[in-house]
């Protein structure tokens, strides 16, 4: 059943590095991260990666294969041909650690700068009351495990180190949009968006929708909606009085 | 020793999973400046992976359930050998805790009156798991880190700096505790792994909350993570742990493809419907409800269905038998030759709810088995078995503090012990992670704040600290700690798994002390900076000492209950519940021996007993006990 399949894996660090070949066994139903933990068990002990749950849950184990943004656990080696050679690289919009570690500081960073759940003054704790359909979107939104290939892949950002600065990126523009359509949170987020996270350099290509393992519409359910408030509040900035005023009471 | 990266802090939390960071929060609202440590990114905690929901007894769904109610139910899943003053805080401070979430962000399925949606689980009389989807874990962790990130945005705005108050050390492993003279906390030595730089720390209490240790077996759901640090840093300051001996299967593992085996299917499955068949399709579940358990579970397909739709008329099934009964009963089956094609039992949902249904309430279990084992369970039955889940054993603490012997060593969560007795039931982990998470702030906040002096580590520990982190890199040829650590997880497997029998545990001790051997000469290739062959090194250590504990407690308890079954001892004796198994540790890094000796348990409080009626007291304590108390022949509804 197994058969042995060529790898070529990034090695190196911050100083620089290369592709090495590696011929390794594979098994059925293995996953990328298994044949990255045979190399490691059998020929390159020191060979680094980040992982926990290996099942898709955690964020730990992005990576590029072949070029493109993916969670290592969750590719299978199944969807390459057995002559094909499987070319793994660390994500390239963040500074390399070593091997395939990058270190995603960037992410905790901006993070930060996202202004918190503000939580309503006149209720205390288990006097919540939000209707499922209300809240339904801004789930969508907390599924994301935090693996950063959106961040990696948007254009905004990779290879466009000058714009990290000033641009939150897709993961924490959603969180903004997420809190934005929390039923119950009491703080306008419209605005600083727009001037202080950088929602305007997004150009809706959607390149981070596509690479999203959670499947989460980050440009049609998070961003369009957060651009289409912003241009409201352009217009008329009792929109988001409204918005607010009008929430449900259950 | 000139260059060694030094921090001070009032309290260290060690683990930036559930536990530790509720610890961490109400230790920087008690004012303490507070540093978390974990081994992996903030926010990648092994609590991420929790699925099925949080036990708290807020009576949403159904208005008959009280903080009491579930008490006796983890009583019973634990079968009585829980601290039952945890237990009693547990079931009281939960509701709570899950409501306080809520204001920190969380967003849980709800009710038709808008409240937190609650459903079924193993083992609790009521809906009681709240719960997002399938993905709780991660909603818990999520809100806990925005909640540090806000808590790290007033100190911002008050200070000028976020780390002023409360900083996360991540990707930072603690490889010693540091202590005075006297044997008090007085920080913790670790390193970068990134960088393989050493670190120190130095602080007056340090509350572990580093969860469990199962990665010291073959088939499990943990992850990397789970090397038993703080139970092994724990013994090693010279702590005790309880409950070794206790490990719990969960039921549900994957078995296919092996790459997966292990990965958990979560016990919302069964809870939302799904049943187990064997390979002559038969509901084998039925045949297997124990004594103790018959007055609560349908004995035929009708009852059991109903049970859904009217559970007040009707006996609950049988699939949700704690989970000890079911892995049990499905290790069985596969003995008998009914198991499935790769060795485990099927699970059906596809033929029990709609596919839009499974979709909704199960997605990211639909999505493990569509993009993992090419299984659509919509369409299809799963296979599943027995996976090493959770260990009940941890470091033994005061319930009301999370103290533990050790002066300013604390310990809340999967790491420490007792509140789950001989088997946790589903979703009250996550609950036990937030209630003794901020008792164990709380606890060394106090413990701070009523010290005169900091206690200080002498310096040689610190010199001590670093040769023998080091180590794996002297010398050449020694041992491989992957092979080794492959090795391990078959003994702990094989011989002190799901069914154990003291000669086959006798086996493994002795392979222990073999593998110790080997593992004092290991050696790793490569530098410094982020080796993982290095890292797993250490860990070995703490994987070795910990699986000593398990294996020696297991050979003592000559009974079988909850988590810990001997085929040459069946049932389950009054006289142990009495009992309790202390782990303590001698030596120092790989030469650490694990001892263990019985300790009597604390008679349970007249008011909690007299919540059980007494013909349920009758399965569990021994005719001295039962004489002694009197009030217990009151009603359950008391
Ligand atoms: C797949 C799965 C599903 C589950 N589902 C549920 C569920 O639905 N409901 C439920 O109640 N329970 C569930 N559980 C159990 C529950 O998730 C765990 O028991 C719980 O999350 C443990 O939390 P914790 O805070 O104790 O530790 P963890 O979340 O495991 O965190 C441990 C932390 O300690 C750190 N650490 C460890 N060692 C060191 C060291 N040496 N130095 C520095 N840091 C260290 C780690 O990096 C990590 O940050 C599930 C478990 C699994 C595996
Ligand atoms: S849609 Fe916007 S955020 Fe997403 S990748 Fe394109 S530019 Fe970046
Ligand atoms: S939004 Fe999707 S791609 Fe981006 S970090 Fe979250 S899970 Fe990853
Ligand atoms: S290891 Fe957790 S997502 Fe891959």
């Amino acid at each position: 059943m197994g058969y042995q399949a060529h790898f070529r894996v990034w090695r190196g660090d911050g100083e620089g590095g290369d592709l090495r070949d590696f011929t390794v066994e594979v098994n059925e139903g293995e996953v990328v991260l298994d044949v990255i933990h045979r190399l490691q068990a059998t020929q390159a002990s020191d060979l680094a990666v980040r992982w926990n749950c290996k099942a898709g849950k955690c964020g730990s184990c992005s990576a590029e294969i072949n070029g493109r943004p993916r969670l290592l656990c969750m590719t299978r080696m199944s969807v390459f041909s057995e002559s094909e050679t499987v070319t793994v690289t660390p994500m390239r919009t963040f500074p390399v650690i070593r091997d395939l570690v990058t270190d995603v500081s960037f992410n905790y960073t901006k993070a930060r700068e996202i202004p918190s759940f503000k939580p309503p003054a006149d209720l205390a704790p288990g006097e919540y009351r939000m209707q499922q359909v209300d809240v339904e979107r801004s789930q969508e939104f907390r599924k994301c495990i935090e693996c950063f290939l959106c961040q990696d892949t948007c254009h905004v950002v990779r290879d466009h180190e000058e714009n990290k600065e000033s641009f939150a990126g897709p993961r924490f523009l959603m969180r903004i949009a997420e809190l934005e359509m929390h039923p119950l949170d009491d703080a306008d987020r419209v605005r600083e968006a727009q001037s202080e996270h950088g929602l305007g350099f997004c150009n809706i290509t959607k390149c981070c929708t596509e690479v999203c393992p959670e499947h989460i519409k980050i440009t049609d359910n998070a961003l369009i909606p957060m651009k289409e408030r912003v241009a409201d509040r352009r217009y008329d900035p009792l929109v988001w009085l409204g918005n607010k005023i009008g929430r449900r009471k259950a | 020793m000139s260059e060694l990266e030094r921090h001070a802090y009032d309290v260290l939390v060690i683990g930036a999973g559930g536990a530790g960071l509720r610890a961490a929060i109400e230790a920087r609202e008690h004012g303490m400046r507070t540093a978390v440590l974990c081994k992996s990114l903030f926010g990648k905690a092994h609590t991420v992976m929790a699925e099925g929901g949080i036990a708290a007894a807020m009576g949403n769904v159904n208005s008959h359930d009280s903080w009491q109610v579930h008490f006796r139910d983890t009583m019973r899943g634990g079968k009585f050998l829980n601290n039952w003053r945890m237990a009693e805080l547990h079931a009281k401070e939960a509701p709570d805790r899950v409501w306080e979430l809520e204001t920190y962000g969380a967003l849980f399925d709800r009710t038709a009156d808008g409240r937190i949606s609650q459903r079924n689980f193993g083992g609790h009389e009521y809906p009681r798991l709240a719960h997002v989807g399938d993905r709780t874990g991660l909603e818990l962790i999520r809100s806990l880190q925005q909640k540090i990130v806000s808590l790290q945005q007033e100190d911002q705005r008050e200070l000028g700096d976020y780390e002023a108050r409360l900083k996360v050390f991540a990707e930072c492993t603690v490889t010693e505790l540091l202590q005075d003279e006297d044997g008090r906390i007085a920080g913790a030595f670790g390193y970068w792994r990134e960088s393989g730089r050493f670190v120190s720390f130095e602080a007056p209490a340090v509350v572990l909350a580093t969860g469990g240790i199962g990665k010291s077996f073959k088939v499990t759901s943990n992850s990397w993570e789970y090397t038993g640090d703080g139970h092994a840093l724990a013994l090693r300051a010279g702590a005790a742990l309880v409950n070794m001996e206790f490990v719990q299967f969960h039921p549900t593992g994957m078995v296919w493809p092996p790459s997966v085996k292990g990965i958990l299917v979560t016990e919302s499955v069964r809870g939302d419907g799904g049943v187990l068949r064997n390979s002559e399709n038969k509901r084998f579940m039925f045949d297997y409800i124990p004594e103790v358990f018959k007055d609560k579970y349908a004995d035929n397909e009708t009852e059991a269905d109903k049970w859904y739709t009217d559970a007040d008329n009707n006996r609950r099934p049988p699939e949700l038998l704690p989970r000890d009964e079911v892995a049990r009963a499905i290790n069985s089956e596969v003995k008998a030759g009914r198991g499935s094609p790769h060795g485990g039992v099927f699970l059906d949902v596809s033929s029990r709810l709609p596919a839009e249904e499974i979709i909704r309430r199960l997605p990211s279990m639909h999505h493990q088995f569509k993009e993992l084992a090419d299984v659509d369970i919509t369409a299809q039955p799963m296979e599943v078995g027995p996976t090493c889940h959770y260990v009940m054993g941890g470091v033994e603490v005061e319930p009301d503090t999370a103290a533990s012997r050790v002066p300013g060593l604390f310990a809340a969560g999967e790491v420490s012990g007792g509140m789950h007795g001989s088997n946790r039931l589903g979703g009250n982990s996550l609950s036990d992670l937030l209630v003794f998470g901020r008792r164990a702030g709380a606890g060394a906040s106090a413990y701070v704040q009523g010290l005169t002096e900091r206690p200080a580590a002498a310096p040689e520990t610190l010199a001590r600290a670093e040769r023998s982190a080091l180590a794996p890199f002297d010398g050449e040829g020694g041992a491989n700690p992957y092979g080794l650590h492959m090795e391990l997880q078959q003994v702990m497997n094989d011989l002190v798994g799901i069914i154990r029998k003291s000669g086959e545990m006798a086996q493994a001790l002795e392979k222990l002390e073999a593998l110790k051997a080997k593992a004092a000469e290991v050696t790793v290739e490569g530098h410094r900076q982020f080796n993982p062959g290095w890292h797993l090194a250490l860990d070995l250590r703490n994987m070795l000492l910990v699986s000593e504990c398990v294996a020696k407690a297991a050979l003592l308890r000559t009974e079988s209950r909850g988590g810990h079954t001997r085929d040459d001892f069946p049932g389950m004796d009054a006289e142990w519940r009495r009992k309790l198994l202390v782990c303590t540790a001698s030596g120092d890094g790989v030469e650490a021996s694990a001892e263990v000796v019985e300790k009597p348990q604390v008679p349970m409080r007249p008011d909690l007993l007299d919540l059980f009626e007494y013909s349920e007291l009758e399965k569990y304590l021994t005719g001295q006990e039962l004489t002694g108390q009197s009030g217990a022949s009151r009603g359950e509804g008391s």
